[in-house]
């Protein structure tokens, strides 16, 4: 697998990058949960598009710490995550709550080096 | 400040105060008197006092209530005059209460017919909780009791008197039962269930003495016969309070009660009457809607509202007698001979049903159910809206449900005004509104519109249904595609899965789908993989809902429910034992399960590998609860114990359980096992349940608890074992392979076109010639059957899979719970 670096605009200098796991920590087309700096992130391995997703673990519907035993695909375009509590759906991308009823989730940077996973955080 | 006095602290003089302080919080000052010490309880719910033994839980309200409505509440007293110059009432305790407006709601009290020796101990009637707790008491003493009286009231009290555990007789004096809603073929129906429950009726029965020195201890009819028995309770009907009127000089109804008009007032027009003590144009209601119409009518005035009046109810019912369903609607009886009738009746499921139509045949007028209402409601709303009938009024009472398009449960029937997801209070027409008005096409956008199916989630499958309907009666094409992954139905994947030899989600969006799968169609294509092939679903973990992923119930919190496999509910000391070590070491909720098993609940993820070491160490298997798939197969006791039984339940139930364990399906199944018609595994509310007959087993499917309840129906009688298997083995794989995912067997077979005769036709008759490949089909799958537990505790790759956080061993330290009568449970959220 390429490392593959996301540039999205939250990514900037002030960010620090924390070891979060190894690759194979992940399931393909899955996720798991990580425990970097007193957080829970839900990480996801996007594999059928060759991605890496991070957003925060907790579902804002209910406030449950599951986002990462939650099921990803895609809508259109948009690579998303269903909550398996009640199927509350979050783009990976933006973090926007898909069915507009619950809050955005928070997401973070993410990249993958020599088959470490790191985080970024701000 | 006006003065209003309310005398009768029933259900009705409540809901008259609860509807006076709603309207107009200022300006009355309410004072109710209630003879009885409790404030007003539900009545109508009597019998459950016996339940509770307390009539906390049947209080229409605290008395706090009273107070916080600044209501004066005096109970335990009686008013024993009116003074209607003086405009003022006098208690039993002599105090005079002035009043402005007054209201009677004093209610009736029990009739008892005038029989020789009515005065002995042992005598009761049924109307208070003072009477329940005086019935009780000499109960203790008794074996056998009687019940005079076999109407609405009278089947109650028979049901307290099986309550209390006494033998009970029935006496009607009536040639029938519940003779006001029933006709003979009715009553009749009512009868032979009744009986079969161990009820002894006797009709057309009159009674000439009640015998017995000081106490009863039997009773003499006129016809010469004889009972024993050393309890009576009398339900003859009841005799409205109207004492108050005599004195007081209030004008009374031809037969009894206080008479009233439209606006509920009567002769004097500073005094209303309501409820069973009124009397409208010669009639008296003893029931409780009219009631409570009276008391909206009487609040309506007295607030200067305006108000349509009271003009006289309906007196159709619904209800459940002693776990029979009941109804009569409209006019029932047809005494005058108006109309037509159409009669259904199955005497083995105890079923009759008759509808009244007009002579033109074109409206409903009224009708009796006994032993089904399910459609009472869509009935009595025919009726109520003078809809036309349908052109074959017949389907009205077949059980045509599962005849294709006939009437019954499929949503084109349902008004506009139907609720369909209560969660989001949803009806039909606002979906059709939102469909035909709106143009919306999409299942998910029409949910997210609406709200429809946001909240459980449970109405998710109707709501598609009237999408589907909408649509085509909007003349376009409807194709149920899976998602927008998949552009083919369900059973046309199945096929192509099988066909092509696909093991795989991935080489299935591959060849046949497109984007990257969501969902919706990942766990669907999960479930027919499974169904097609029984391989060990974790080889494809993250397509599977979380329950299937982590072989376990997801809960509140976050953490998973264990329930191991009790076949059949049969299960060891030592087991037991086990599942309490097991409940005790890990500090796991237990709770005993609907379908005869034990439910471990608060499990954490990193525990549940290791739990389930220690209980298939043990000899459990996964009971595949977390799974759409076989859950349990329930029985009774069966021949081996039963003094009733015909076969051994037991045994049989174990052998359909170890035969279809780890079948996974587009939804779960159900199953159950009885030893005789008394039915006691609840078979008939099962995907498909057993019943033993004299000569074999009868077959039922279709049937489902849940949200939308449905009795299954008779697939094949009196076949034996084999047979009988074989018949599950070809309408198991025929709806595993036809229905649309998340449709359980009752849905499916609601669609199914050509309904249970065609159902018949592939399975009994074998028309498709499939059923030796569909046997041969579920072979497959019941031998490639694993415990899938056991594969994870044995495989230390999906083991480590269990738990919270990748990067440390540590659990999830949100988790928190509480203590409930002694066990944790989850923190709410």
């Amino acid at each position: 697998m390429t490392p593959k670096e996301h540039t999205s605009q939250t990514l900037t200098d002030t960010v620090n990058w924390h070891l979060a796991a190894r690759v194979e920590d992940f399931p393909e087309n899955g996720g798991a949960c990580v425990y970097v700096e007193g957080k829970q992130i839900a990480v996801f391995n996007f594999s059928a598009r060759n991605e890496w997703y991070a957003c925060q673990n907790m579902c804002p519907h209910k406030q449950q710490m599951i986002l990462s035993r939650g099921m990803i695909g895609s809508q259109a375009e948009e690579p998303k995550v269903a909550c398996p509590f009640h199927k509350k759906t979050f783009s990976l991308s933006t973090g926007k709550s898909l069915n507009g009823d619950t809050c955005d989730i928070d997401t973070y940077p993410i990249r993958v080096e020599e088959g470490v996973v790191y985080i970024g955080l701000s | 400040m006006i003065d209003v006095l309310v005398i009768g602290n029933g259900m009705v003089g409540y809901k008259f105060c609860e509807k006076l302080v709603n309207k107009a919080p200022e300006g009355f000052k309410i004072t109710v008197f209630g003879e009885e010490p409790s404030p007003a309880y539900d009545r109508v719910h009597l019998s459950e006092y016996f339940a509770h033994k307390s009539v906390e839980p049947l209080l229409m309200a605290p008395r706090q209530w009273y107070e916080e409505n600044a209501i004066e509440l005096i109970t335990s007293e009686m008013v024993v005059s009116i003074n209607r110059e003086a405009k003022s009432i006098t208690t039993h305790k002599g105090r005079t209460f002035n009043y402005d407006k007054l209201v009677l709601a004093t209610g009736s009290t029990p009739f008892v017919p005038p029989i020789e020796g009515s005065n002995k101990s042992g005598v009761f009637v049924y109307r208070t909780v003072e009477d329940l707790d005086a019935m009780e008491t000499y109960s203790k003493n008794a074996k056998t009791s009687a019940v005079l009286g076999g109407g609405l009231l009278g089947l109650e009290a028979a049901k307290a008197a099986v309550d209390m555990g006494l033998e009970a007789h029935v006496i009607e004096f009536a040639p029938r039962l519940m003779p006001r809603q029933l006709d003979e073929a009715g009553s009749d129906m009512l009868q032979a269930t009744l009986e079969s429950m161990g009820l002894h009726i006797h009709l057309s029965k009159s009674t000439a003495s009640i015998d017995g020195d000081e106490a009863m201890t039997s009773m003499t009819f006129t016809d010469g016969a004889a009972l024993e028995a050393e309890m009576l309770i009398i339900s003859c009907g009841i005799r409205p309070r109207d004492e108050l009127a005599n004195e007081s000089g209030l004008e009374k109804g031809e037969r009894g009660g206080i008479k009233i008009d439209e606006l509920t007032l009567t002769s004097d027009c500073d005094i209303y009457a309501i409820g069973e003590v009124a009397s409208y144009k010669g009639m008296t209601y003893g029931l409780v809607a009219p009631g409570y119409d009276m008391a909206t009518v009487a609040v309506e005035h007295l607030t200067g509202a305006d108000t349509k009046g009271f003009t006289g109810a309906d007196m159709s019912t619904k209800l459940k007698l002693i776990g029979v369903d009941v109804a009569s609607f409209g006019d029932a009886l047809d005494e005058g001979k108006q109309y037509k009738s159409i009669v259904f009746e199955d005497k083995n499921a105890g079923i009759y049903k008759r509808v009244n139509i007009s002579k033109d045949g074109k409206k409903l007028m009224g009708g009796i159910l006994v032993g089904d209402a399910s459609n009472y409601n869509m009935l009595f709303q025919m009726m109520l809206n003078d809809m036309t009938l349908p052109p074959h009024p017949e389907d009205l009472v077949m059980d045509t449900s599962r005849q294709g398009a006939a009437a019954g449960n499929t949503v084109d029937m349902l008004p506009e005004g139907a609720q369909i997801c209560s969660c989001e209070n949803v009806t039909k027409g606002a979906l059709v509104q939102a469909i035909e008005g709106d143009g919306v096409e999409q299942f998910a956008a029409l949910k997210t519109c609406t709200k429809a199916g946001t909240g459980c989630g449970a109405c998710s499958p109707m709501v598609n249904d009237i999408l589907t309907a909408t649509l085509k009666k909007m003349g376009k094409k409807v194709r149920k595609v899976l998602c927008e992954h998949f552009a083919y139905t369900r059973q046309e994947l199945f096929d192509l899965v099988k066909l092509n030899n696909i093991h795989s989600f991935d080489q299935l969006i591959n060849d046949y789908g497109k984007g990257h799968g969501c969902e919706t169609c990942k766990p669907a294509v999960a479930s027919i993989l499974a169904s097609a092939w029984n391989g060990l679903i974790l080889k494809q973990d993250t397509i599977q809902d979380t329950n299937d992923r982590f072989l376990a119930n997801i809960q509140k919190g976050g953490t998973y429910s264990v329930i191991p496999r009790i076949a059949g509910g049969e299960i060891t000391p030592e087991k037991l034992i086990v599942i309490g070590e097991v409940a005790k070491k890990y500090d796991l909720y237990a709770k005993i399960t609907g379908g005869q098993r034990i439910d471990l609940l608060g499990a954490r993820i990193d525990q549940l590998p290791e739990i389930w070491e220690e209980l298939i160490n043990a000899g459990f298997e996964s009971g595949h609860a977390y799974g759409k798939a076989l859950r349990t197969v329930k029985s009774c006791v069966g021949s081996s114990w039963c003094r009733y039984g015909l076969h051994d339940s037991v045994s049989f139930a174990i052998r359909i359980e170890e035969r279809y364990k780890g079948l996974r399906a587009p939804h779960k199944i159900k199953s159950a096992v009885s030893g005789c018609r008394r039915e006691c595994a609840e078979a008939l509310s099962k995907d498909f349940g057993i019943i033993a007959t004299e000569k074999g087993w009868n077959l039922y499917v279709g049937g489902n608890g849940g949200a939308n309840p449905q009795h299954a129906v008779l697939l094949a009688g009196d076949i034996d074992e084999e047979t009988c298997i074989a018949y599950i083995d070809r309408f198991l794989m025929f709806y595993i392979k036809t229905a649309e995912p998340l449709n359980r067997t009752a849905t499916w077979m609601n669609k199914l076109e050509g309904g249970l005769d065609y159902l018949k036709q592939v399975v009994v008759e074998d028309s498709l010639g499939m059923g030796k490949q569909l046997e041969a089909e579920m072979q497959l799958l019941v031998e490639a059957y694993a415990c899938e537990w056991k594969e994870v505790v044995n495989n230390p790759a999906l083991r480590a899979r269990f738990k919270h956080f990748v990067n440390s061993p540590e659990a999830d330290p949100s988790l928190k719970f509480d203590k409930q009568r002694a066990q944790k449970v989850p923190v709410g959220w």
